[in-house]
C-alpha cells in the first residue's frame, strides 16, 4: 500500500506537459461583453450584416438566460465581464486579414506541441487548420484539398469566400436557443474550422484542428461547421492543449455537423485542455456543444472523444438521426484525477426509420475528482425499427473520487429496442496480484489495466490520435491506485 | 398430401428458393440434404409461414388447401409440425402452461372442448416417458436452460403431444451425440402413426439410418436437383456433393 | 395549492383534536414546508415525471376520519403504541418534500405496526384500504412500521376502489428495521382510472436486516410512487422490486433512492413495466454509494415493454458513487416481444394474441416470482393473467374501461 500511495503522490504531482505560454503579440480586445462589444468582434473580421445580426439576435437571447445548474458539477462563478471575447495572435501592425505572416514564435508553439504547420506533415496524411486563442493561424494542405473540391479553411475565411454555404447551414444544427452556452458562443464566436466536402468526394487525408489558448485573461469561442453532401466522407480529428495559469479560462465552442444521404462523418476529439493543478487551482471550463444532424438516408456519424485535460467538462456530442437507416455512434473515454470535473455523454435523438446508435462509454475517475456519464436516447413514434445499444463503464481509482452514470431514455415506439447496461468497479486485486506475480510493477500494471479497459473506444481513433491517447492516459492515470 | 410447386422465397430481399417442387404423399419420409446455405432451412420456414420469408411465386397446397392463405397457427392446427433447428428459450411460459396452451388450442379448432387438467397431466407423463425427457425439465419454462440434446428431445415430446400429420425435422441431428440421436429417433418411430409423413432435413445419413426415408432430395442454390431412392443417401455420405454439383453443369 | 393551505386553518382544531401529540407537533412545520415550496414542478429531479399540481388541483373532499378500532395483532392506532415508538413518527420521512408534508399537516392518525425483538410474526399482517364514498375523496394516510431487533414479519398494503368516484390518496409509510431483522413488505394498486396515488416510503434499515420490497401496480389512473432506502447498518440487504401492467390513458412513476451510507451492504433492484394504449410509464432509481461504503454490492435492472407507439416509457437508471471498492451495475430495456418466441408459439398452434399474453405474463413473472410468500405469489399470478385478459373484476360495469 506504502508503495502504491507514493505513486499516487508522484502522480498526482506530476506535471502538464503542455503549459507553457507563449510570447507573440496579440491583439485582445478590452474585457467584457455588451452589444457594443459584439459588433467589435463582427467588425474587426469585417462580417456581412447577415452575420452580426445573428451575433445580437443571439446575445440577446443570452441575456435572458441563466447557466445550467442540473450537471454534476460544482461550477466556480463566471464573471462573463471579466473576460476578453476576442484575442488574435496574428494581428501586426499594419497588416490585412488573409495576408498574415505568422509570428515566427507562433510557430514554435505549435512545433512544441508537436503540431508542425508546414506541410512536411505530408507523410502523416493529416491537414491541420489551427487555431490560437480565437482565431485561426494557418489551414495547411488548402490546394490540394482543393482540387477535389474540398474547402477546407477558417470559418472567418468560408464567411467571406463561402457565404452561400455558411448562411445556409450556421444555426442550422445548433440554434442560438439551444442553451445558454451556444447563445454566447453565437454572439461572440471569434474563428474555428469550416469544413465542406463535396458530393461523392472521399476525403483523402485526415482534417485536423488543434485548438490552444495562449491568452491571459481571455475566453475561446470557436465555432466549426461541417457539411459532408451526399456519398462524402471525412474523418476529422480535433485536439486542444492550454498553459497552465492559475486562473479559469473558459471555453465554450460549438461543433454542427450536416450530414447528407449515404455519407460519413468519423470525429474524433483528444481533449487535453489544461486541468488545473493538484490543488485543484486554475483549469480550463469545457463547456462545448456538439451536435450532427443525420439528416440523410443512410448516413453515419460517428464521435469519438478521449477527455483527459479541463477542470470542468460540460459536453455532450449528440446525434440528430433524422434520414431513415441513420448510423450513429458514441464512443468515449473520460479521466478525471486531482479536482477535474466531467459530466459528459451524449443525445441519440432517433427520429427516421430504422436508425441505431451505440453508445460505448468508459469513466476513469481518481484523486478527487468527480466524472458522471449523462446520457439522453429518445425514440420518437416515427422512429420505427430503431435500435439503441448503450453501455456505460465506471473504474474507479483510489476511495476519494466518484464515478456517476445518469441515462435517460424515452421510448415512444413499440418496434424499437432500446439496451442501456451500466457498471462500476475498481481495478480487482487480483488482477494486480496477477500482473505483480508475473513481474509487472503496479503501476504497469494499472497502466495495462486501464488501457485494456478504454481499449474499445481507443480503437475508433485514428492511428496518429490513437498513440496520442495511449501517452495521455498514461500521463493522467499511471499507477492511482489507493 | 403437402404439394409444393414452383416455390419462390425470399428472405431480406435475397431470394433463397428458386422454384422449388416436392409432393410429400401421406405416410412418406422425405429426406432432404444440402450444404449450408442450399435453402433447407428456408424450406422448413416457409412451409410453416416464418413473417421473416416471403414467397414470391408458386403454391404449397396441403391436402387440397392453399397453405400460403393460412396462418402459422392455422398450420399447426392442420397438423404441421416444425421441430426447430434451433428451439427457441422463452423465460417465464412455463412449460405445462405452453403445452395446454397448444394443445387446447388445437382442440378448439377441431372442434372439441378443452382437456381437462388431470388428463392433460397424464398424457404429459405419458408422451414424455418416449422421449425419455426428465420430469424436472417438463416443469420449467419452455427450453430454458436446457442442452443442445434435451431441448431436440423437447421438441420430439411435443411433436409427440400434439400429434401431427407432417413433421419437418429441420437438423434435429446437429448438437446431438450418437446416444441423443437413437433416443431421438426411436421417439420419433414409435410416435409415428402410419399416415403420418415427415420431410427430414439433414447433412448426415446417421439419422437417417434410423428413420429410412422413402425419398432423398438433394437441394443445390434453392432447387432440388436430384430426387432418388435411399441409396443417394448413402452415396452423398460416401462421396459429397461435388458430383452432384458436377453432373449438373455438364448437363447444361 | 391554497386550497390545502385554507383547508388546514379550517379545520386545524378538529384535526388536533383527534390526533395525538406526536403528530401535531409536526404539523406548523410541514405547512410552512408546504406553503413555501408549493406543489413540485417537473423541474425537481424526483417529480420529472409527475403532474403534481395536475393531480392536486380538483376539488376533493379530505377525510378526516381515524382508524377504526379493531385492528390486527402487532398493528396499533399511534396514540396507543409505546412512547418510544411514537417518537419515530416523521423521523425517517423526507422533511423537505412538499407532497410528505402535506400528509404530515392533514393526516389525522397513524397505523403502527410494532413487532417487538425476536418475534417472528407468522402470518402476514394484511393492511387493506378500500376506497368508497359518495364524493370524490382525498385521503391522508400514515403507516410507522417499528421492527425491533432479529423481529420478522410480511406486511401487506392492498390499496382498492369501490365506488366509481375520484380518489387521491397521499401515504407516507415510515420503516426503521432494527438489527438483524426481517421484513417483506408488499404494496400492491388494483384501483381504477380515477385513483391518483401518491406513495412515499422510507425505510432506515440496521445492522444485518434484511428488507423484501414489491410495488404492484395493476390497476390505476395516475400513481407516483416514491421509495427511499436508507441503509445504515453493516451487513443490511434490500431487495426492491416492482411491476405495473398499465394501458388507457394510467400514469405509473416509480422513484426510487437506495443510500448505501455504510459499508457491506447489498442492493437489488427489478423493476418491470408493460404499457399499451396511451399508457406513461416512468421508472427512475437511483443507486447512491457514499463515501466510505466500501464493499457495497448493487445491481439493478429495469425492463420494459411497449405494446403500442402511443404509448410511452421513460427510464433513468442512476448510479451515484463515492467509493472505490464496490460492484455495481444497471441495466434497462425497453423493447417489443421477442419475435422468436412468438413464432415458436404460433407453429405449435397457439394463436398470436394468446401467445402475446402469454409472453407478457412470462415477463412480469419475473418479478412475481421473487416473492417469498407462496400464497401471495400464487394469487399475483392469477391476477396478472386476468388483469391481462382484462378481466379484473372492477373492469366489469365500468363506463371508462371498454
Amino acid at each position: 500500500m506504502e508503495e502504491r500511495n507514493s505513486f499516487v503522490r508522484e502522480v498526482a504531482e506530476k506535471k502538464y506537459e503542455y503549459g507553457f505560454t507563449t510570447d507573440v503579440q496579440t491583439d485582445i480586445i478590452e474585457k467584457g461583453l455588451s452589444e457594443d462589444i459584439v459588433r467589435l468582434i463582427s467588425k474587426k473580421k469585417e462580417e456581412p450584416e447577415w452575420l452580426l445580426d445573428f451575433r445580437l439576435k443571439a446575445y440577446r437571447y443570452w441575456l435572458t438566460q441563466e447557466a445550467p445548474t442540473w450537471g454534476h458539477l460544482k461550477m466556480p462563478h463566471i464573471d462573463y465581464q471579466d473576460i476578453s471575447y476576442y484575442a488574435d495572435p496574428t494581428k501586426s501592425k499594419g497588416k490585412k486579414q488573409g495576408e498574415k505572416e505568422i509570428d515566427p514564435e507562433l510557430m514554435k508553439t505549435f512545433d512544441k506541441l508537436g503540431i508542425p504547420l508546414e506541410e512536411r506533415m505530408a507523410l502523416a496524411g493529416t491537414a491541420v487548420d489551427a487555431v490560437m486563442d480565437s482565431v485561426s493561424v494557418k489551414t495547411t494542405f488548402r490546394e490540394k484539398l482543393s482540387e477535389k473540391g474540398i474547402i477546407f479553411c477558417s470559418i472567418s475565411e468560408a464567411v467571406r469566400e463561402h457565404p452561400d454555404i455558411v448562411r445556409e447551414y450556421l444555426g442550422s444544427v445548433v440554434p442560438y436557443r439551444d442553451n445558454f452556452f451556444a447563445a454566447l458562443n453565437s454572439a461572440v464566436f471569434s474563428d474555428g474550422s469550416f469544413v465542406y466536402i463535396p458530393k461523392g468526394v472521399r476525403c483523402p487525408m485526415e482534417l485536423s484542428t488543434y485548438f490552444r489558448i495562449n491568452a491571459r485573461g481571455t475566453g475561446q469561442f470557436e465555432r466549426t461547421l461541417i457539411v459532408c453532401d451526399d456519398d462524402a466522407y471525412v474523418s476529422y480529428l480535433e485536439g486542444c492543449t492550454a498553459p497552465m495559469r492559475d486562473e479559469n479560462q473558459l471555453h465554450a465552442a460549438i461543433v454542427e455537423i450536416v450530414v447528407k444521404e449515404r455519407a460519413e462523418v468519423k470525429y474524433s476529439t483528444v481533449q487535453n485542455w489544461y486541468p488545473g493543478d493538484s490543488e485543484g487551482r486554475g483549469g480550463v471550463l469545457n463547456l462545448v456543444t456538439k451536435r450532427g444532424h443525420l439528416r440523410g438516408a443512410n448516413s453515419r456519424l460517428s464521435w469519438t472523444q478521449v477527455e483527459t485535460g479541463s477542470a470542468i467538462t460540460w459536453k455532450y456530442p449528440s446525434c440528430i438521426l433524422s434520414g431513415d437507416g441513420s448510423q450513429a455512434e458514441f464512443y468515449s473515454v473520460a479521466v478525471t484525477n486531482n479536482y477535474q470535473q466531467a459530466d459528459t455523454g451524449t443525445k441519440m435523438i432517433h427520429i427516421g426509420r430504422n436508425t441505431r446508435s451505440t453508445i460505448i462509454s468508459k469513466g476513469i475517475s481518481a484523486g478527487k475528482s468527480q466524472n458522471a456519464y449523462r446520457g439522453l436516447v429518445r425514440v420518437a413514434p416515427t422512429a420505427d425499427g430503431a435500435r439503441n445499444y448503450s453501455s456505460c463503464d465506471s473504474l474507479l481509482l483510489g476511495s476519494n473520487c466518484g464515478a456517476h452514470t445518469f441515462p435517460y431514455m424515452d421510448v415512444q415506439c413499440e418496434t424499437a429496442v432500446v439496451e442501456h447496461e451500466a457498471t462500476t468497479s475498481k481495478i480487482s486485486e487480483d488482477q494486480l496480484f496477477y500482473c505483480n506475480q508475473r513481474g509487472i510493477s503496479t503501476e504497469e500494471a494499472v497502466s495495462l489495466i486501464v488501457n485494456g479497459y478504454a481499449k474499445e473506444v481507443i480503437n475508433k481513433l485514428p492511428m496518429e490520435f490513437a498513440v496520442e491517447a495511449q501517452k495521455l492516459l498514461g500521463v493522467s492515470l499511471e499507477g492511482s491506485v489507493g | 398430401m403437402l404439394k409444393i410447386e414452383n416455390l419462390h422465397a425470399s428472405t431480406g430481399g435475397k431470394e433463397i428458393l428458386k422454384g422449388v417442387n416436392l409432393t410429400v404423399q401421406d405416410g412418406e419420409i422425405h429426406a432432404v440434404m444440402g450444404l449450408n446455405g442450399a435453402g433447407k432451412s428456408t424450406l422448413s420456414n416457409v412451409i410453416v409461414g416464418h413473417p421473416a420469408y416471403e414467397v414470391t411465386q408458386g403454391s404449397i397446397t396441403w391436402d387440397g388447401k392453399n397453405l400460403l392463405a393460412l396462418s402459422p397457427e392455422e398450420r399447426a392446427h392442420e397438423g404441421i409440425f416444425l421441430s426447430f433447428q434451433q428451439p427457441t428459450e422463452i423465460p417465464g411460459v412455463s412449460m405445462v402452461n405452453f403445452m395446454r396452451a397448444a394443445l387446447n388450442a388445437k382442440r378448439k379448432y377441431q372442434g372439441l372442448d378443452p382437456m381437462s387438467a388431470g388428463d392433460f397431466l397424464k398424457l404429459m407423463r405419458e408422451k414424455r416417458a418416449i422421449v425419455e425427457l426428465d420430469s424436472k425439465l417438463a416443469s420449467r419454462s419452455v427450453n430454458e436452460g436446457f442442452s443442445g440434446g434435451e431441448k431436440k428431445r423437447n421438441e420430439i415430446f411435443q411433436m409427440a403431444m400434439l400429434e401431427p400429420k407432417l413433421a419437418i425435422l429441420d437438423e434435429t441431428d446437429s448438437g446431438l451425440d450418437v446416444d441423443a440421436l437413437r433416443i431421438v429417433a426411436e421417439g420419433f418411430n414409435r410416435l409415428r402413426r402410419p399416415e403420418t409423413s415427415a420431410i427430414v432435413i439433414t447433412h448426415y445419413q446417421r439419422l437417417l439410418d434410423y428413420l429410412k426415408p422413402d425419398v432423398v432430395h438433394v437441394l443445390i442454390d434453392g432447387r432440388i436437383v436430384k430426387t432418388a431412392g435411399p441409396e443417394l443417401a448413402t452415396e452423398i455420405e460416401n462421396r459429397g456433393f461435388d458430383w452432384i454439383r458436377n453432373e449438373l453443369e455438364n448437363k447444361e | 395549492m391554497r386550497q390545502y393551505i385554507d383547508f388546514y386553518h379550517e379545520v386545524k382544531e378538529t384535526i388536533a383534536r383527534r390526533s395525538c401529540d406526536e403528530m401535531n407537533a409536526c404539523r406548523e412545520a410541514a405547512l410552512h414546508t408546504f406553503s413555501s415550496q408549493g406543489f413540485p414542478s417537473q423541474k425537481v429531479e424526483r417529480y420529472r415525471y409527475a403532474q403534481v399540481e395536475a393531480d392536486f388541483s380538483p376539488n376533493y373532499g379530505i377525510a378526516l376520519t381515524p382508524l377504526a378500532a379493531k385492528l390486527p395483532p402487532h398493528c396499533f392506532r399511534i396514540a396507543e403504541a409505546e412512547s418510544r415508538v411514537r417518537a419515530i413518527y416523521n423521523k425517517v420521512a423526507d422533511k423537505d418534500d412538499s407532497i410528505v408534508a402535506l400528509n404530515t399537516m392533514l393526516c389525522v392518525d397513524t397505523l403502527v405496526v410494532h413487532v417487538p425483538r425476536g418475534v417472528r410474526v407468522e402470518h402476514p399482517i394484511q393492511i387493506s384500504n378500500i376506497l368508497k364514498g359518495e364524493q370524490d375523496t382525498m385521503v391522508c394516510r400514515r403507516i410507522l412500521i417499528v421492527m425491533d431487533e432479529l423481529a420478522e414479519a410480511s406486511v401487506i398494503i392492498t390499496d382498492r376502489a369501490a365506488s366509481q368516484n375520484h380518489f387521491l390518496t397521499n401515504q407516507v409509510i415510515e420503516v426503521v428495521m432494527g438489527e438483524g431483522s426481517h421484513l417483506s413488505l408488499y404494496d400492491v394498486e388494483e384501483t381504477h382510472l380515477l385513483c391518483t396515488r401518491y406513495s412515499s416510503v422510507f425505510v432506515q434499515q440496521g445492522r444485518n436486516s434484511r428488507l423484501h420490497h414489491t410495488c404492484l401496480t395493476l390497476f390505476n389512473g395516475h400513481t407516483r410512487n416514491r421509495l427511499d432506502v436508507m441503509l445504515q447498518g453493516e451487513g443490511s440487504e434490500v431487495t426492491a422490486n416492482g411491476c405495473v401492467i398499465a394501458d388507457k390513458m394510467q400514469r405509473v412513476d416509480n422513484n426510487t433512492l437506495i443510500d448505501h451510507q455504510v459499508p457491506g451492504c447489498t442492493s437489488g433492484e427489478l423493476y418491470k413495466y408493460v404499457l399499451d394504449d396511451n399508457a406513461v410509464g416512468a421508472f427512475a432509481g437511483k443507486v447512491l454509494v457514499r463515501p466510505g461504503a466500501q464493499r457495497t454490492a448493487s445491481n439493478e435492472t429495469n425492463a420494459n415493454l411497449l405494446a403500442t407507439r402511443t404509448a410511452r416509457m421513460y427510464a433513468q437508471p442512476m448510479l451515484e458513487i463515492y467509493a472505490d471498492d464496490v460492484r455495481c451495475s444497471h441495466g434497462s430495456t425497453v423493447g417489443q416481444m421477442d419475435e422468436a418466441a412468438l413464432f415458436y408459439m404460433r407453429q405449435r398452434g397457439i394463436d398470436e394474441q394468446e401467445a402475446r399474453l402469454l409472453l407478457k405474463a412470462a415477463f412480469i413473472t419475473e418479478v412475481i416470482e421473487t416473492i417469498p410468500l407462496e400464497s401471495l405469489r400464487d394469487r399475483l399470478r392469477v391476477l396478472v393473467d386476468k388483469r391481462l385478459r382484462g378481466e379484473l373484476s372492477k373492469c366489469e360495469g365500468c363506463k371508462l374501461c371498454k
